[in-house]
């Protein structure tokens, strides 16, 4: 059984975000590692460094300027390389549409981004236990679908 | 004909989890002669293999206790889901701390300091994942599903996938359709 740290990776441009994010984390009882980076392609050359070991989670924010969300979900997914990583889309959009096109995509937690503090707790709470069985538990990858 | 031999067995447990490792092909560490730094996760079978391969020579990995009592009830559990003649005919909580032999307040004290989630959720996530599973293969119909999980009904189980999943069950299935005909073009 897996016992260490879990690594989270969160790429979102905003600083407020990140700031609440990092705390709303460390509140949580898991044992959590967390890197901040701030676009979609300072987290490619990131995960692209060889020297780097391979967050279990990615927090992605969709709306982000020079990479978006959605292509670095699509790179991430085109390189089997990183098929042991989570995929977490942060959005504010909650169509159904919108959602079913992440996670055909190969996302494996969509999130509606909440607006208050607490919310973000509950809600980053309930997605990090989650990730936490699958990571532990070796439970299949493929069909880990999560919206919240 | 005598031979005799002087050894060191730090280097020959070394050595020996070396080659063990390599053969896992994943990088790792010397930290000292009891302890490797492993720079990738090794998966529940990996471990497993490791833990049996390297007990034939004397040694052992040293688990926590608690982790230990987490994993067997996490084994249990997964036997109770997906063997149907492994379901319980007593109540669940009992039948779970009578096979390893401690109280059921212990048992799920571990569990969820270790697990962070509660034996009740993960039995629920365990039957969800089964469920998933069922979806996947393509080969039964969501009656015959809730029935090979012991779920009362249909509803009963699109409501306990919806609240696990936040989808429904048949979100899920058009989505792994999807995924598939991308993957096939």
């Amino acid at each position: 059984m897996n016992t260490e740290a879990l690594h989270i990776l969160l790429a979102d441009d905003d600083d407020d975000d990140r700031l609440f994010f990092k705390d709303a984390i460390n509140e949580l009882k898991v044992k959590t590692k967390v890197t901040l980076v701030n676009d979609g392609a300072q987290l490619m050359d990131y995960l692209n460094n060889v020297e780097v070991k391979v967050p279990n989670v990615i927090f992605l924010d969709l709306n982000m300027p020079i990479k978006g969300g959605m292509q670095c979900l699509n790179e991430i997914r085109s390189n089997s390389k990183f098929n042991e990583i989570s995929i977490a889309i942060y959005s504010t959009s909650a169509s159904d549409e919108d959602i079913e096109e992440t996670f055909v995509k190969g996302a494996n937690i969509y999130i509606k981004k909440p607006n208050e503090f607490a919310e973000l707790k509950r809600v980053l709470s309930s997605v990090i236990s989650l990730n936490w069985q699958y990571y532990t538990s070796g439970l299949n990858k493929q069909n880990f679908m999560f919206s919240i | 004909m005598k031979l005799q031999i002087n050894y060191d067995i730090h280097t020959a447990c070394k050595i020996l989890m070396q080659q063990h490792l390599d053969k896992l092909g994943i990088r790792y560490e010397i930290v000292s002669v009891g302890e490797f730094e492993l720079k990738e996760i090794l998966s529940p079978s990996q471990f497993e293999n490791l833990k049996v391969d390297i007990k034939k020579y004397g040694i052992e990995i040293i688990e926590d206790p608690k982790n230990a009592i987490a994993q067997k009830t996490k084994d249990i559990i997964t036997e109770m889901v997906y063997l149907e003649d492994k379901l319980p005919n007593s109540n669940t909580s009992f039948y779970i701390a009578d096979k390893l032999n401690l109280s059921y307040g212990r048992v799920s004290g571990i569990f969820s300091e270790v697990t962070y989630t509660t034996i009740a959720n993960y039995i629920i996530l365990q039957r969800i994942e089964y469920a998933k599973k069922l979806i996947v293969e393509n080969k039964f119909t969501l009656t015959e599903i809730a029935h090979k999980l012991n779920y009362s009904s249909v509803p009963h189980l699109s409501t306990q996938f919806k609240k696990t999943t936040g989808l429904t069950p048949s979100m899920f299935q058009r989505i792994i359709k999807k995924r598939n005909q991308i993957k096939g073009n």
